[in-house]
């Protein structure tokens, strides 16, 4: 199960990386939003992997998941939100100044 | 023998509050203004005083505040003899500058920055000279390069001034960087910052591998400060600044910065060959070539300055000879230094005021025009020339002496020679400063005739002359006691017999003292025709040096970061993920991993499904992401995976959360989609699509890597003591809620603070691209003609309404439930942003904005507000900010009902997220409201029994 989990982050991020590196602000903010999930599941399985063992208390339990990871994940995911929502506020603004969306300012050089 | 004072902060501290007085008083007056930054520096010298019996008798006097002492940084001052005189000529003339230049400024002048720049810049000073943290002296030494920095370019309408500002500060802001090196290594060496421990680690330092690296750093900081050659060059453009400015920086104050380190640390550093031999030849070099440059100098200020040089790299060399009897020299030296340079700066500003001309060449006769400023001047000019019954005779004569006895290299005649060079032409150019300027015939081609100013202008100068002849004459009474304090706090011990009187008897010391005399009067005879082999002579131009090395590091910054950051984003990104990457993998060899123990789950059907539909998305996300819309629904799968994967990983709440943003994540790229193009253009080849999938899988593989090898692996984590105390502390059973809303509540609240930010800032972004050249390309935007004739399909329409009021309660339901179950403020907030949502989609931007009734900025307020209010509420328990606190309430007919002031708090969460989520949607909606949409009057857009178009209805 872990190598599913782990095989998963990869391919979300390699998707990511690869995205960022386009030409054009829209699969750039995609992008973005694959890191994102990326880096989430990853914080989240730094907490190790447990199933049936939600941490929420209950009489004559004792083994819950690590909750610190989800808390922090939990703002993570509603903040990458918000950094999502302004960089496509600053993508669209680019392109109805422009009219184009292609965010490299200089001539490729190679 | 130390004892504590608790005047000594507020000593260090009294200029830098001081320096607002001067700047708000200015609105009362010149006069206010000067007198407020007067009273502020005479409070410090009286405070100074009540201290200085008990210096006087030896005692150090010591103040220690705790800053940071993990770092071995604290706020600890020391007031020893050395720091005493420095600090009674910092205050002292400091005072008098005040005075003259109340009087020197004109009305044109902002004076109220003048005194508040003058008074940090006398703080900076002060904290130097009473620090006894080494890492404290380097913050007070930082302070003076900037607040010179102010004071040197305060003429800011001169180029030569701004200039002139910018080069003290490169060249004084790079020794100081250097010298921070030095410090620190100094600490290492000596195991502690505090300066009295180091002080007492002479030997240790000594004899460390580190001492000389160490010297060489502190050094360079210090002969930047004190112009030394070869940066000697910063100091006579630091002229263009105004003349009470010359005159407190180069007598007293930052000139002399640098041999107060030097003084400070000679008994931890002084005494070997290196120094000696670093320091005493700088010294020697600075001294001959300042006089030198000095004597053909037709500027007085340049004039000046450039005898400032040479005296400063005369006290220089006398710290550098490594003798006790050669630092009490020295610190003779320094204070007859500033009572005659402050004085001839006075002078010299005097002069320019009422001639309107600081030229030597056009100047001369003025001893006739302006008898007190000219006795004034004589009498300082020939101290500073060492003539007898004056102060600078004194001092000078106690150098000769020394070097009479320096050996350099094994020559012996070396040093008393050019010591005695360097003699002749300090009377040379002092000399010069009396003849050309005062002596003479009277000319009747002044720019302005020339008169004596009023008592404001000469006080200063003339005590100083004064005090310059009462050393001179009674040495004994007026300068014995503190020189011999201040000396023995410089060498750090005992000092051996000396006397500092006027005739020793036929010395060789005195025989130099008359050779420089009449050699240095023949010297003056010959000066205009060696001016004029000077002026014919090629030499280097520091200056034009100095911009040269400027602009080269300029262009080779330029080259630099374009060569990184060329605009090219997709480029640096690939570097940094290259670089990334490349770390990690050297870590993840280097690093000796072991393979896990940790024993593996085991992998369900379902979970394979998970992992396929997941994999798949994202591949075709990569190999699709022209065809934009269909990226969109193809991430919209990954993120329903991503919340399957939380789910199933005992994570209900992530679940929850993930799966609310993704609606409105989408919801968003859906709208902006609107007014971007649909599809990418394929604009890179094969080769670097190549490339830049080598580098994402590289990457990936490396992530991948990384997480199999920690999950593998068992750990220990410190949530044993949130699930501990989850119930007993914060009353809820949901342990991630509590984390959220009260553990970490100082995280969270930050955290909606930085979302309420990014709404606000997408809503003014969008604000000013509606002003701009936006709103044009907006107003005349056709759409593609691929919509639906029906936009607000009434299917839609009806279904969303209905289920308004059910989402909104079970946004309610998720938020109240929070604290024991899987919800809380973020997921609620989510929710009822969602349900919102959909009456935008569904009947339309424009009809659902109608119907908004509280302003969306109000609610990231007023939800900030209510988490900092509950937060702040601990405080009336006398708690810290954010302590939680809960109870039980029983209500008739109804189960227990918890009260906790972290529901409160998540209360404040809730409001952010829904404003916070719902301006950004409305903001983007405004884009199509100014795109011409119209708010639908008829039920349907569209009427099926017709095949016409609707008619646009104008709102």
């Amino acid at each position: 199960m872990e190598m599913l989990v782990a095989s998963a982050i990869g391919v979300l991020t390699a998707t990511g990386v690869y995205l960022i590196l386009r030409l054009r602000a829209f699969p750039v903010i995609l992008g973005t939003a694959m890191l994102s999930y990326a880096v989430n599941v990853f914080l989240f399985a730094a907490g190790r992997l447990t199933v049936n063992a939600p941490p929420i208390l209950q009489k004559g339990v004792l083994e819950y998941t690590d909750p610190l990871p989800q808390a922090l994940v939990l703002t993570a995911i509603v903040i990458s939100f918000g950094m999502t929502a302004v960089v496509v506020m600053i993508a669209l603004g680019a392109f109805l100044e422009t009219g184009d969306d292609a965010i490299d300012i200089a001539e490729e050089g190679e | 023998m130390s004892q504590i004072s608790t005047l000594l902060p507020i000593i260090a501290a009294l200029p830098f509050v001081g320096a607002l007085l001067p700047g708000l008083m200015i609105r009362a007056g010149r006069n206010m203004a000067a007198s407020s930054a007067a009273f502020v520096t005479l409070l410090a010298l009286v405070m100074l005083l009540v201290e200085a019996p008990a210096v006087m008798r030896g005692e150090v006097l010591r103040a220690d505040i705790e800053w940071m002492p993990i770092l071995g940084l604290n706020v600890s001052f020391i007031l020893d003899g050395l720091g005493f005189l420095f600090a009674l000529m910092i205050l002292g003339i400091g005072l008098l500058i005040i005075l003259y230049a109340r009087f020197y400024l004109s009305r044109k002048d902002p004076m109220g920055q003048f005194f508040t720049y003058l008074l940090l810049f006398q703080g900076a000073m002060l904290g130097i000279v009473l620090s006894n943290n080494v890492l404290l002296l380097l913050i007070f030494w930082e302070l003076t390069s900037l607040s010179s920095f102010l004071l040197i370019g305060y003429w800011k309408h001169l180029p030569a001034g701004r200039q002139g500002a910018r080069m003290a500060l490169a060249v004084t802001g790079m020794g100081g960087l250097a010298m921070i090196g030095g410090m620190l290594i100094l600490g290492d060496i000596a195991g502690s910052y505090d300066l009295d421990i180091i002080l007492s680690q002479g030997e240790a330092i000594k004899a460390s591998p580190m001492y000389l690296p160490a010297l060489l750093l502190i050094l360079l900081g210090a002969f930047t400060k004190s112009a030394q050659f070869p940066f000697h060059f910063w100091l006579p453009h630091a002229m263009a600044a105004p003349t009470p400015v010359s005159a407190y920086l180069h007598s007293a104050t930052m000139v002399k910065a640098g041999i107060f380190i030097m003084a400070r640390f000679w008994p931890v550093l002084a005494g070997t060959d290196a120094w000696f031999y670093i320091v005493a030849t700088t010294g020697l070099i600075t001294m001959i070539i300042g006089a030198l440059i000095a004597l053909f100098k037709d500027d007085l200020k340049a004039l000046l300055a450039f005898s400032t040089v040479s005296q400063l790299g005369l006290i220089t060399m006398l710290l550098g000879f490594g003798s006790p009897l050669a630092a009490v020299a020295a610190i003779f030296h320094i204070i007859n230094h500033v009572i005659f340079k402050a004085a001839l700066f006075m002078s010299a500003g005097i002069i320019d005021h009422s001639a309107h001309t600081r030229d030597i060449k056009r100047l001369g006769g003025l001893a006739a025009f302006m008898p007190i400023t000219a006795t004034i001047a004589t009498i300082t000019a020939l101290s500073m020339a060492g003539i007898p019954f004056l102060n600078g005779f004194l001092s000078k004569e106690m150098m000769l002496v020394e070097a009479a006895e320096t050996i350099w290299f094994g020559n012996q005649w070396l040093v008393p020679a050019l010591a005695t060079l360097g003699a002749v032409l300090s009377v040379a150019y002092s000399f010069r400063y009396i003849m050309h300027v005062f002596a003479g015939k009277k000319r009747n081609d002044y720019p302005a005739t020339p008169h004596d100013p009023g008592i404001g202008l000469l006080a200063a100068p003339a005590l100083l002359a004064t005090l310059a002849v009462l050393i001179g004459i009674f040495p004994r009474f007026f300068i014995d006691a503190i020189v011999a304090v201040a000396s023995g706090a410089t060498v750090g011990g005992e000092l051996p017999y000396y006397t500092i009187s006027i005739w020793h008897g036929f010395t060789p010391a005195l025989t130099m003292s008359a050779i420089a005399i009449f050699a240095g009067g023949i010297l003056l005879t010959q000066q205009r025709r060696l001016a004029r082999l000077w002026d014919t002579a090629r030499r280097p131009e520091a200056k034009v040096l100095f911009d040269q090395l400027v602009n080269a590091s300029v262009r080779l910054a330029a080259w630099f970061s374009t060569m990184l950051h060329n605009g090219a984003i997709s480029r640096y990104l690939a570097i940094f993920v290259i670089i990334t990457v490349g770390l990690g993998v050297v870590s993840f060899t280097g690093g000796g991993n072991v393979a896990g123990t940790r024993e593996m789950l085991p992998v369900p059907f379902v979970a394979v499904v998970t992992w396929i539909l997941l994999v798949v998305a994202s591949v075709a996300i990569a190999f699709y992401h022209h065809a934009r819309f269909m990226a969109l629904i193809l991430l919209g799968i990954i993120g329903i995976a991503v919340s399957l994967g939380f789910v199933y990983f005992s994570a209900p709440d992530l679940a929850m959360t993930q799966i609310s943003v993704e609606i409105v994540t989408i919801m968003l790229l859906l709208l902006a989609l609107n007014f971007l193009p649909k599809k990418s253009p394929i604009e890179s080849g094969n080769m670097r699509r190549a490339r830049d999938g080598f580098i994402a899988v590289m990457a990936g593989g490396g992530i991948a890597a990384l997480a199999y090898a920690f999950m593998t692996k068992d750990f220990s984590t410190i949530s044993e003591f949130h699930l501990a105390n989850s119930y007993i502390g914060g009353g809820g059973t949901n342990v991630v809620n509590v984390i959220l809303v009260d553990f970490r509540g100082y995280d969270t609240f930050g955290e909606i603070i930085v979302l309420g930010i990014a709404g606000l800032l997408i809503f003014s972004l969008m604000e000013a691209l509606l002003d701009g050249k936006a709103s044009q390309r907006l107003a005349t935007w056709a759409d593609d003609g691929n919509m639906s004739r029906d936009r607000h399909p009434m299917m839609m329409v009806v279904v969303t309404r209905v289920m308004m009021p059910i989402a909104i309660m079970v946004g309610i339901f998720i938020f109240l439930r929070g604290h024991n179950q899987p919800g809380g403020g973020f997921i609620a907030g989510l929710v009822v942003a969602i349900a919102l949502l959909m009456q935008y989609m569904a009947s339309g931007f424009s009809w659902a904005q109608e119907r908004q009734r509280v302003e969306y900025h109000s609610m990231i307020g007023l939800g900030v507000l209510v988490a900092a209010l509950t937060g702040a509420g601990a405080w009336l328990a006398g708690k810290p900010f954010l302590t939680s606190t809960f109870g039980y309430v029983n209500l008739p007919y109804l189960e227990e009902i918890e009260l906790a002031t972290a529901a409160l708090f998540d209360l404040g969460v809730f409001l952010t997220v829904v404003g916070a989520v719902m301006l950004t949607l409305y903001s983007f909606s405004r884009l199509a409201r100014r795109a011409g949409e119209t708010v639908n009057v008829k039920p349907m857009d569209f009427d099926p029994s017709t095949d016409d178009l609707p008619e646009p209805e104008a709102k």
